[in-house]
C-alpha cells in the first residue's frame, strides 16, 4: 500500500494509548484502545452500532474527553485541548451546514474565525468552490442544495482551512445508492490529491473496503483487527471481522491436528477438512469460515476438502446465482455461481460436490458459549 | 346551459353526467368543510369582530348635533362664511332648539358643543331659556339679542364642524392633536396634553418588560432546551407554575410581599442592609415585578419551542473550524433562535401594551397605561368616543408592531429555518 511505505518512516500523525472511555462508570464503551495513525492515510473507523468507533472519533474531535489513557496528535497530548484549538476538520453525519448562512459564507467561516486577510479568504473560498464543482451555488442557503451538493459543501468546508487531519463520522449515511458510490469516489481522490489525513467512522463494510487504506474492525469497544482492506477481507482473524465484513459460511468444528501452516478441522457436520489456522490450537473449539465466492463448484478428485452437498435453493440474480446448500446436518451454506456456470438442471434436491481451498478456509476462534 | 348539458349528454352518453356529478360531490364536500368551521366562524364574528369594528366606528362617530339639529346641519351645508348665515337657518336652530328643550337632547347638543369650546354649554342653555320665539320676529335678530355670539362667524363654523356625522376629534384629541380655528391640525395646548405622554409611557414600559423578560426567559429556555427531559420538563413546570394561579392572587401575593410591612422589606431591615423600608410598592418597580412575573411564560415558550429544534451538531461543527464557544453561540446559535425571539418580544410586547390590570393595582398615577384611560372614559365620564378613539391608537400600535415582525420574522424570512 502507498500510505504504508511512506508513512512507515513517520511518527505516527495520532496515537491512542491505553485509552478508556465510560459515561456511566460501570461499563466502558471504549476498552483499552491502542491505535496508531499514519500521516496521509485513509483509515476507516468500521463497527456495528454501540461498537466505540464514533466516541473515538468523538474524543479525537475533542467532544468527548477520555475516561483514561492519552491521545497525541503530531507528538503532542491533546486531552486537554479544547475542539477548537485542535485544528482538525469535521465532517458531519447530517452535514451541519449552517442554515442561516450562504454555501460561500459557511466556507468563509472557518477562515474568519482564523483572521485571514479579505483577498485570502475570497481566493480560498473560490477555489473550494471549485474543488467542489460549485461555484454557481456560492450564493445559495444549504437547504436550496441536494443532499449530495450538500455533501461536497460540508466536506469542503472541512478542508478550506487547510486541516492536516479531517474527521468524517459518517458522512454518506443519508446519501441513495448511487450517490453514495460516486461520492465514496471522489473523497478518496480528494484525499489522495490533498495527502490530508482523514479517520471515517462507517458501518457500511462496502463504504470501508472502497475508500480506505486501512480499516480498524470495532466490536465491544475494541479493535478487533486493523489491516488493509484486502487482509481484512480475505484473511480475517476472527469470525466476528469475518462474518461483518462481507458475506461468509461458517462451519463448526473441532481442531484435531495442528501441522505447520495448516490445521486439520473434524466439522461437526461430519467431515474432516484441511484448513489456515487463525488464533487456535488443538482440540480447540472453531469456526472455520470461507467466502461463498472462494468456494469452487465440483473439484477435482483428490481435492483436499471435497465434500457432498445438496441444493436447497437457487436465488437468481442476474450475473450471478445465488446457491444455498446443505452440507450434512449444516443447512446454511452458501455459494456464488457466475451465470456462465450455472447448470439449469440444478434443482432443489440436486447434489454436487463443493470444494473449499485450504488457503481460504479460515479455522477461527468460536465466540464463547 | 341545462338545455345544451341536456342535448350533450343525450348524444355524448355518460360524460356531462358524469361532470355534474364529479360537481356535486365537491359542492357536498365544501359545503361539509364550512360547517366544520361555522361555530367558530360565527363566534369570531359575533364576538369579535363585530364589536371591535363597532367600537372602532365610535372612534370616529360624532353624535349629538348632526342626529340633534338634523335641519340646522342640513341648511349649514349650504353656507360657507365668512358673512353670517342667512335667516333660515337662524329660524331652523331656533326651531329645533326648541324642540329639544326640556328632553336628554338638548343636554347632549350642550355637552358635544362645549367639548368643541368650553363655554358653548352655557350658551345653548341660556338660549335655550328664551326659546321658543314667536313666530312674526326676526330669528336672527332675536338670537343675537339674546347673545351677541350669535352675530359672530366662528359659532356657526363651530356648528359646522361638529355637525358632521363624523369627525377626526377624538382620534386626533388621542395624540394631544386638535383642529383650530382655521382648520388646522395642531398639537394641543401644553396643559391639555395628556395622552403622548400616557403612549409613550405605554411603549417605554413594554420595551422594558419585554427586554426583562427576554433577558430573564432566554437561559431558562435554553437550559429547557439543552437538558435531559426528566430535568427539562422540571423546570417546565416551574415555568407554567404561575399559569395556574389567577393573575388577581399573583398581584395580591406581590401586594403582601412588597409593602413597607412586607416580607422583603422585613427580611432586608432584619439583615441590616437598609434602615428603613424601601419603597417597593405602587411604583415603577412593583409594576414591572408583576408584569414580568406574568408574562415571563409567554417569552420562555415561544424561545423553548424553537431552541428544541436546534441541533447542538451546528454549534459543534462551528467549535471544530476553530470558532472558540461563546463566539460559535453568538454567530451560530443564536442566529437561528431569532424566529423564537421575535415570536416572544411579539408576544409580550403586545400583551404589555394592552396591560390594565397590573399596573392600576401595583402601580401609582404615574404608571398607569393606556388602557387605563380607556377604562376611564369607559366607566367613569362615558366618554365612549373617547376611549375608542385611545383603543383605536393602541390597535393601530399593535398592528403596526405586528407588520414590523412579519416583514422581519415572516415566512419569507425565515424560510431557511423550515428545511433542517
Amino acid at each position: 500500500m502507498a500510505g504504508e511505505t511512506n508513512a512507515s518512516t513517520d511518527a505516527p500523525h495520532v496515537r491512542f494509548i491505553g485509552v478508556q472511555k465510560t459515561y456511566d462508570g460501570a461499563s466502558l464503551i471504549v476498552r483499552d484502545l491502542n491505535l496508531d495513525i499514519r500521516r496521509g492515510e485513509f483509515l476507516t473507523l468500521l463497527g456495528p452500532s454501540g461498537s466505540g468507533k464514533t466516541t473515538t472519533l468523538m474524543m479525537l474531535a475533542g467532544f468527548e474527553t477520555p475516561t483514561s489513557g492519552e491521545i497525541l496528535l503530531g507528538g503532542q497530548v491533546i486531552n486537554r485541548v479544547p475542539p477548537h484549538r485542535r485544528n482538525i476538520g469535521m465532517v458531519f453525519q447530517n452535514y451541519a451546514l449552517f442554515p442561516h448562512m450562504t454555501v460561500a459564507d459557511n466556507l468563509r467561516f472557518p477562515l474568519r474565525v482564523r483572521k485571514l486577510s479579505a483577498d485570502e479568504i475570497e481566493a480560498r473560498v473560490r477555489r473550494a468552490l471549485a474543488m467542489i464543482r460549485l461555484e454557481e451555488y456560492a450564493k445559495r442557503y444549504p437547504q436550496q442544495l441536494s443532499g449530495g451538493q450538500q455533501q461536497r459543501v460540508a466536506l469542503a468546508r472541512a478542508l478550506v482551512f487547510d486541516p492536516q487531519l479531517v474527521l468524517m463520522d459518517e458522512p454518506l449515511g443519508a446519501l441513495d445508492k448511487n450517490l453514495r458510490e460516486q461520492m465514496q469516489l471522489e473523497i478518496k481522490h480528494l484525499q489522495r490529491t490533498l495527502g490530508v489525513t482523514v479517520v471515517f467512522v462507517t458501518h457500511d463494510q462496502g463504504e470501508a473496503l472502497t475508500m480506505s487504506d486501512r480499516i480498524a474492525v470495532f466490536h465491544q469497544g475494541a479493535i478487533q483487527q486493523i489491516d488493509t482492506p484486502e487482509r481484512i477481507y480475505e484473511h480475517p482473524v476472527n469470525s466476528f471481522v469475518a462474518n461483518f465484513i462481507g458475506e461468509n459460511n461458517v462451519l463448526p468444528g473441532i481442531v484435531r491436528r495442528m501441522e505447520g501452516g495448516t490445521c486439520e478441522v473434524e466439522l461437526d457436520c461430519g467431515p474432516r477438512v484441511l484448513a489456515h489456522p487463525g488464533p487456535v490450537g488443538m482440540g480447540d473449539r472453531t469456526l472455520v469460515c470461507i467466502r461463498p465466492e472462494r468456494v469452487v463448484l465440483d473439484p477435482p478428485e483428490g481435492h483436499p476438502n471435497r465434500l457432498g452437498a445438496t441444493v436447497r435453493e437457487t436465488i437468481y440474480l442476474g450475473d450471478q446465482v445465488r446457491i444455498c446448500l446443505a452440507i450434512g446436518e449444516q443447512q446454511e451454506f452458501v455459494i456464488k455461481v457466475p451465470i456462465s456456470r450455472f447448470d439449469p438442471g440444478w434443482s432443489v434436491g440436486t447434489t454436487l460436490h463443493v470444494g473449499l481451498d485450504p488457503n481460504h478456509l479460515h479455522a477461527l476462534d468460536a465466540p464463547a458459549g | 346551459m341545462s338545455d345544451f348539458a341536456a342535448s350533450a349528454s343525450a348524444i355524448d352518453g355518460a360524460d356531462p353526467d358524469l361532470k355534474r356529478r364529479m360537481r356535486r360531490a365537491e359542492r357536498r364536500r365544501n359545503l361539509a368543510y364550512f360547517a366544520l368551521i361555522l361555530p367558530l366562524a360565527l363566534l369570531v364574528l359575533v364576538a369579535f369582530v363585530w364589536p371591535i369594528a363597532s367600537l372602532l366606528v365610535r372612534a370616529v362617530e360624532n353624535e349629538g348635533i348632526h342626529d340633534n339639529l338634523p335641519q340646522t346641519v342640513a341648511a349649514l351645508r349650504a353656507w360657507d362664511g365668512p358673512e353670517l348665515p342667512d335667516e333660515r337657518v337662524y329660524r331652523l336652530l331656533a326651531d329645533e332648539l326648541a324642540q329639544a328643550k326640556g328632553t336628554p337632547k338638548l343636554a347632549a347638543i350642550a355637552t358635544r358643543l362645549n367639548r368643541e369650546e368650553a363655554g358653548l354649554r352655557s350658551l345653548v342653555m341660556k338660549t335655550a331659556r328664551h326659546l321658543p320665539l314667536p313666530a312674526d320676529v326676526s330669528a336672527k335678530e332675536a338670537l343675537i339679542a339674546i347673545d351677541p355670539a350669535w352675530g359672530e362667524p366662528p359659532i356657526w363654523k363651530t356648528l359646522k364642524r361638529a355637525g358632521h356625522p363624523f369627525t377626526a376629534f377624538y382620534l386626533l384629541a388621542a395624540l394631544d392633536l386638535t383642529v383650530d380655528a382655521h382648520g388646522h391640525v395642531a398639537l394641543a395646548p401644553p396643559q391639555e396634553r395628556v395622552y403622548l405622554d400616557v403612549l409613550g409611557r405605554t411603549f417605554w414600559m413594554s420595551f422594558n418588560v419585554t427586554l426583562l423578560c427576554l433577558l430573564l426567559g432566554f437561559p431558562v429556555a435554553y437550559l429547557m432546551a439543552i437538558l435531559p427531559v426528566n430535568r427539562s420538563n422540571l423546570l417546565m413546570l416551574f415555568v407554567l407554575l404561575p399559569f395556574w394561579t389567577s393573575v388577581l392572587v399573583r398581584i395580591a401575593a406581590w401586594i403582601v410581599l412588597l409593602q413597607n410591612e412586607g416580607l422583603v422589606n422585613r427580611l432586608l431591615l432584619s439583615l441590616g442592609l437598609i434602615q428603613s423600608p424601601l419603597p417597593m410598592l405602587f411604583n415603577r418597580f412593583s409594576v414591572y415585578i408583576g408584569m414580568i412575573h406574568i408574562l415571563l411564560p409567554f417569552m420562555v415558550l415561544p424561545l423553548y419551542s424553537v431552541m428544541k429544534g436546534i441541533s447542538p451538531v451546528y454549534v459543534r461543527a462551528a467549535l471544530s473550524l476553530g470558532c472558540p464557544p461563546w463566539r460559535s453561540f453568538w454567530t451560530i446559535y443564536f442566529p437561528q433562535t431569532i424566529p423564537g425571539v421575535g415570536a416572544g418580544v411579539l408576544l409580550v410586547f403586545i400583551m404589555c401594551m394592552g396591560y390594565y390590570i397590573t399596573p392600576a393595582l401595583l402601580g401609582g398615577p404615574k404608571e398607569q397605561m393606556l388602557s387605563y384611560f380607556i377604562a376611564f372614559y369607559t366607566n367613569q365620564t362615558i366618554n365612549w368616543n373617547m376611549a375608542a378613539a385611545l383603543s383605536a391608537i393602541l390597535l393601530t400600535a399593535t398592528l403596526l408592531l405586528y407588520a414590523v415582525y412579519a416583514l422581519r420574522f415572516g415566512p419569507t424570512r425565515v424560510k431557511f429555518m423550515k428545511a433542517r
